[in-house]
C-alpha cells in the first residue's frame, strides 16, 4: 500500500498535493545533482574522451606521447587487424569461464539455498565463506594459484605421478590455467545473484512435481532452473562482463604468445608503446561489442525483472 | 539408488566447490608464516617473524598506507553522493529519473579495463598528474555505482510513511529526514561504505591505469609478483581478511539482536 502511494504518477491529486509534488521534486533534483555531476564528468565524459582520443593520429616528426586531434577511423581497422585473435581469445576465455562457474556456483547456491532452508546458522555461515575470498586481496589469491599450479607444487607432482599429466607437462603458462583462474576469481559473482533468487523459491513447487511423478532431473529442468532464471542471467553478466576484460588472470597464469588477453595488449599499447589512439581504440571496440553480446543475450534470456 | 545419489551430488558437488574457493585463503594465510626471505615461493620452516614485523619489506607499508588512505577519502565521498543519489531516485519522481539509473547501472556493465581507460584518456586529454588525486576519482566514481545499488534496496524497502507521521507531528523535512529516516537507513548505508571501501581497497586494474608512480597495496604485490612476494603482503592480506571476517561476523550478531529486541518491544 505504501509502495503505491509512493509511485502515485506526479501531478494527479488536489492542487495542493500537486504543489507538493513540486516541491518534493525539486529536493529529489538537489539529492541527486551532485552524484550526477561527478558521474557526467568521470564517466559520461571520459568515456567521448576515449572515442576522440581513439581517432587520433599522429602527425609526422612529433615526440613519443604526442598525438593530434583528427578523425582517423584507420586507426580501428589496424587495431582490428593486429588484435582480432586477444579479442576473440578474450570472449572465449570469459565465455567458458562464465559456463565452468555456473557449473560450479548453481550446485553452490542450490545447497545452500534450497538444501539447508531452515538451517539458519549453517547458511549463514556458508553465506560468509562465500564471500570470504574477497576479504583478501584478488591478486594474492592469483598468485596463490600460480604457486599451487607451479611445476614443482603439489598438484602437478600428483598429476604427473598418476599419469594424468605427460612428465613435462605443465598446468601454469597455459590457457586451461587462465580460464580457472577467471572462474576462480569470479566465481562469487556467480553463486550470489543465483542464491538470492533460489532462496525465495518456494520448495513446496519442487514437492508439487515429485508428487507428479517427476523424477529428480526432471523437476529441476522444468520447475527450479526456469524459475531461477533471473539469477542466472544476473549471475552469467557479472561474471562474463567483467571476465573478458579481465588481464590479471592472463598475466599472472598465462604465458606471452597464445594466452594473451585484450585487457594486457590495451595496457601495453597505453604504457610501454604509448600508442594512445590505438589502445583507446581497443578499449572502444571491447565496450561495443560487450554492449551488444550483453544486449543480444538479454534479449534471448532476459526477464522483466533485470534492472 | 538414484536417488541416493541425487541425494549425495549436490552435497559433496557444493561442498568441493567451497574447497576450491577457500584454497587460496588458506594458502595466503599459511604463507604469511613462512621463513621465506624475500621470496616465499616455497615452505621453508614455520617463523612468526612476519607477523611480528609486518613493515618488514621495502615499500610494503607505504603501499598500504596509500590504499588505507584513498580508500577512506573514496568511501567517504562515494557513500555520501551516493546516498543522495539513492535516496532522491526512490523518493522522488523527475523527468531524469531513468536517465540517472542509467548512469548508475553502465559503470557496474562496462569491464574495469574500459573504465580505466577512459579515465586516463581523459586526464591525458586535459593534462592532470597522474596521482593519489586521480586515484581517488576513480575509486569513487566506480564505488558510487555499488553505494547506489545497495542503499536503494534499504531505501525501498521503508515505509514512507513513518516519514509522513514525523511530518504529522510537526518535524521539520530535516528533522525527520535526521531523526527517523537516516537512522532507519544507516545499517544499509554502513553496508554500503564497508562495500565501497573494500572494493576500492582491492582494485588493481582502474588505479594501475590513473596511478602514475603511485603505488597501492595491489599494485605493489602485481608488481613484486615477477620477483617473488614478500611475506609481509602475505600477512597484511590475512589480517585484513581477519578484519573483514570479524566486521561481517559481528554485523550479523548486532543486527540478530536489534530484530531480537525490536520484536521483544
Amino acid at each position: 500500500m505504501s509502495l503505491l502511494a509512493a509511485r502515485r504518477p506526479a501531478g494527479t491529486g488536489s492542487v495542493q498535493e500537486r504543489a507538493a509534488d513540486r516541491r518534493r521534486g525539486r529536493t529529489g533534483y538537489w539529492l541527486i545533482l551532485p552524484g550526477f555531476v561527478f558521474m557526467l564528468l568521470f564517466f559520461v565524459l571520459p568515456v567521448f574522451s576515449l572515442l576522440a582520443t581513439s581517432l587520433y593520429t599522429k602527425p609526422p616528426g612529433a615526440d613519443i606521447g604526442q598525438f593530434a586531434p583528427a578523425l582517423e577511423f584507420g586507426n580501428y581497422v589496424v587495431v582490428l587487424q593486429n588484435y582480432w585473435p586477444e579479442l576473440l581469445r578474450s570472449f572465449a576465455f570469459a565465455l567458458v569461464a562464465t559456463a565452468a562457474a555456473l557449473l560450479i556456483g548453481y550446485p553452490m547456491a542450490y545447497l545452500v539455498a534450497v538444501r539447508l532452508r531452515g538451517r539458519k546458522l549453517l547458511q549463514g555461515i556458508l553465506l560468509v565463506l562465500i564471500i570470504a575470498p574477497f576479504f583478501t586481496s584478488f591478486i594474492l589469491r592469483t598468485q596463490a594459484w600460480k604457486q599451487i599450479l607451479a611445476d614443482e607444487g603439489p598438484v602437478v607432482q600428483v598429476l604427473r605421478a598418476l599419469s594424468l599429466l605427460p612428465q613435462d607437462g605443465r598446468l601454469t603458462a597455459t590457457a586451461f590455467a587462465v580460464v580457472c583462474g577467471l572462474t576462480y576469481n569470479f566465481l562469487p559473482f556467480m553463486t550470489l545473484p543465483i542464491y538470492a533468487n533460489l532462496e525465495r523459491l518456494d520448495t513446496r513447487l519442487i514437492e508439487a512435481g515429485s508428487d507428479l511423478y517427476a523424477g529428480g532431473f526432471t523437476t529441476f529442468r522444468t520447475v527450479t532452473l526456469p524459475l531461477s532464471m533471473p539469477g542466472v542471467l544476473a549471475g552469467t553478466l557479472l561474471t562474463f562482463i567483467p571476465a573478458s576484460g579481465d588481464y590479471v588472470n592472463a598475466a599472472l597464469l598465462g604465458n606471452n604468445q597464445d594466452t594473451t588477453m585484450i585487457g594486457q595488449v590495451i595496457d601495453s599499447r597505453f604504457f610501454r608503446v604509448v600508442d594512445y589512439p590505438g589502445a583507446a581504440a581497443l578499449s572502444f571496440i571491447l565496450m561495443l561489442a560487450i554492449l551488444v553480446l550483453v544486449t543480444l543475450y538479454v534479449r534471448r534470456f532476459g526477464t522483466k525483472d533485470l534492472v | 539408488m538414484k536417488t541416493t545419489i541425487g541425494r549425495w551430488l549436490v552435497p559433496v558437488f557444493g561442498g568441493l566447490a567451497f574447497i576450491f574457493l577457500l584454497v587460496p585463503v588458506a594458502y595466503v594465510f599459511a604463507f604469511s608464516f613462512n621463513d621465506a626471505g624475500r621470496t616465499n615461493l616455497s615452505w621453508r620452516g614455520f617463523t612468526l617473524e612476519n607477523w611480528l614485523n609486518p613493515c618488514g619489506a621495502p615499500a610494503v607499508c607505504e603501499a598500504l598506507g596509500n590504499s588505507l588512505q584513498i580508500g577512506a577519502i573514496a568511501t567517504v565521498l562515494a557513500t555520501a553522493l551516493g546516498t543522495a543519489i539513492a535516496i532522491g531516485l526512490v523518493r522522488y519522481r523527475f523527468r531524469l529519473n531513468a536517465t540517472a539509473n542509467m548512469l548508475i547501472f553502465l559503470p557496474l556493465a562496462t569491464p574495469e579495463v574500459v573504465l580505466g581507460a577512459s579515465l586516463l584518456a581523459q586526464f591525458l586529454n586535459i593534462g592532470a598528474e597522474l596521482g593519489l588525486g586521480t586515484i581517488i576519482i576513480a575509486h569513487t566514481m566506480f564505488c558510487i555505482s555499488f553505494v547506489v545499488v545497495t542503499v536503494k534496496a534499504r531505501v525501498a524497502s521503508l515505509d514512507p510513511k513513518l516519514e509522513e507521521a514525523a511530518s504529522d507531528l510537526y518535524a521539520s523535512p530535516l528533522q525527520a529526514f535526521w531523526r527517523v529516516t537516516f537512522p532507519l537507513l544507516l545499517p544499509g548505508i554502513v553496508a554500503a561504505a564497508l562495500l565501497a571501501f573494500a572494493m576500492s581497497f582491492d582494485d588493481f586494474i582502474i588505479t594501475n591505469f590513473n596511478s602514475g608512480n603511485v603505488t597501492t597495496f595491489p599494485k605493489f604485490i602485481y608488481v613484486s609478483a615477477t620477483r617473488g612476494i614478500p611475506a609481509q603482503a602475505n600477512v597484511i592480506g590475512s589480517a585484513m581478511f581477519i578484519i573483514a571476517l570479524a566486521i561481517v561476523i559481528g554485523g550479523q550478531i548486532l543486527s540478530h539482536r536489534r530484530a531480537r529486541t525490536l520484536a521483544a518491544r
